[in-house]
């Protein structure tokens, strides 16, 4: 049943990292991959957010680990700074690494933060 | 160099760069396909990930070996797979949205490894925490780095030896001619 669940959130999760990556690279040209940076922080936020609360197993299972799990990726991240430091952005690749750790764990952080404070 | 082995020529987010032709005109040319070609790729690489989770749980405190299993291994087979897609397969549309944006992008995830940072602080155990934070992306950029690499110099070497054996192949005629 888990898997189920799993598989449908990432269904959505999937396809929407790339129509939002997308999008974003259409309005915002840039060697810096902003598109994978937003998707990256959004999800964190969310993920944090749902495991803040006291979701149920099933809700956990769509909304975080698929959901969440394929809206973000770590495999682009990586890709991206071994290509910024080929093509010699290597500030560019330094700043993708620093701000995407550091806004993300920000994003994840104020998700369960946000999710306690509104169960007080 | 010849110009198709530039990397600067290449694309720097796999998941679809609009600075690349190709990549560009894909959504356009076929939305539902490529859209559904990536759905049912994340489908597979999340589940495989909820597998492996579940194989290897782990509590807040402890060190999450299953997800830094799963984006070190993710970040190894992109990089190889980018190399192909971009030198080798370069008529496969759909082989990047599926592999690349669907399985690798389904497998690996970057939100539960920044929340399970903050789960172990919350837990008390920082120092798992830390190292956890700083391991990951030290593993995962080495291995994109060395796959890429090491697919890449193959390529090359496949390409030199070919143009060896065509040199070759043309020594007869003109011997014949001489």
């Amino acid at each position: 049943m888990s898997f189920l669940l799993v598989a449908l959130g990432a269904a959505i999760g999937g396809p929407l990292r790339y129509l939002v990556d997308r999008a974003i690279q259409a309005r915002h040209d840039s060697v810096f991959p902003w598109g994978t940076f937003t998707v990256n922080i959004a999800g964190s936020f969310i993920l944090g957010v749902i495991a803040g609360l006291p979701t149920s197993s099933a809700v956990m299972a769509l909304t975080g680990t698929g959901l969440c799990g394929a809206l973000t990726t770590y495999s682009s991240f990586g890709y991206e700074v071994v290509r910024l430091v080929q093509v010699n952005a290597r500030a560019l690749a330094l700043l993708n690494v620093a701000g995407s750790i550091s806004a993300g764990l920000g994003a994840g952080y104020t998700g369960l933060v946000l999710a306690q404070a509104i169960l007080g | 160099m010849p110009d198709a082995m530039n990397p600067a020529n290449e694309a720097v987010d796999p998941d679809v760069d609009l600075h690349i032709p190709t990549q560009r005109r894909e959504f356009e040319d076929r939305p539902i396909p490529v859209l559904v070609v990536i759905a049912i790729g994340a489908t597979m690489g999340a589940a495989a990930r909820h597998g492996l989770d579940l194989a290897f749980p782990h509590a807040a405190r402890e060190f999450a070996w299953a997800t830094f299993g799963i984006n070190v291994a993710g970040c190894a087979l992109i990089g190889v797979l980018m190399v192909l897609v971009e030198h080798v397969w370069t008529t496969r549309r759909l082989l990047r949205p599926f592999l690349g944006v669907g399985v690798l992008g389904g497998f690996t995830t970057f939100s539960t490894y920044v929340v399970d940072v903050s789960l172990a602080v919350d837990a008390s155990a920082p120092r798992v925490a830390l190292l956890y934070l700083v391991a990951m992306p030290v593993a995962a950029l080495g291995a994109v780095w060395v796959t890429a690499t090491l697919t890449r110099r193959m390529i090359d070497r496949r390409t030199t030896q070919r143009q060896l054996a065509d040199d070759a192949g043309d020594m007869p005629s003109y011997a014949e001619r001489g």
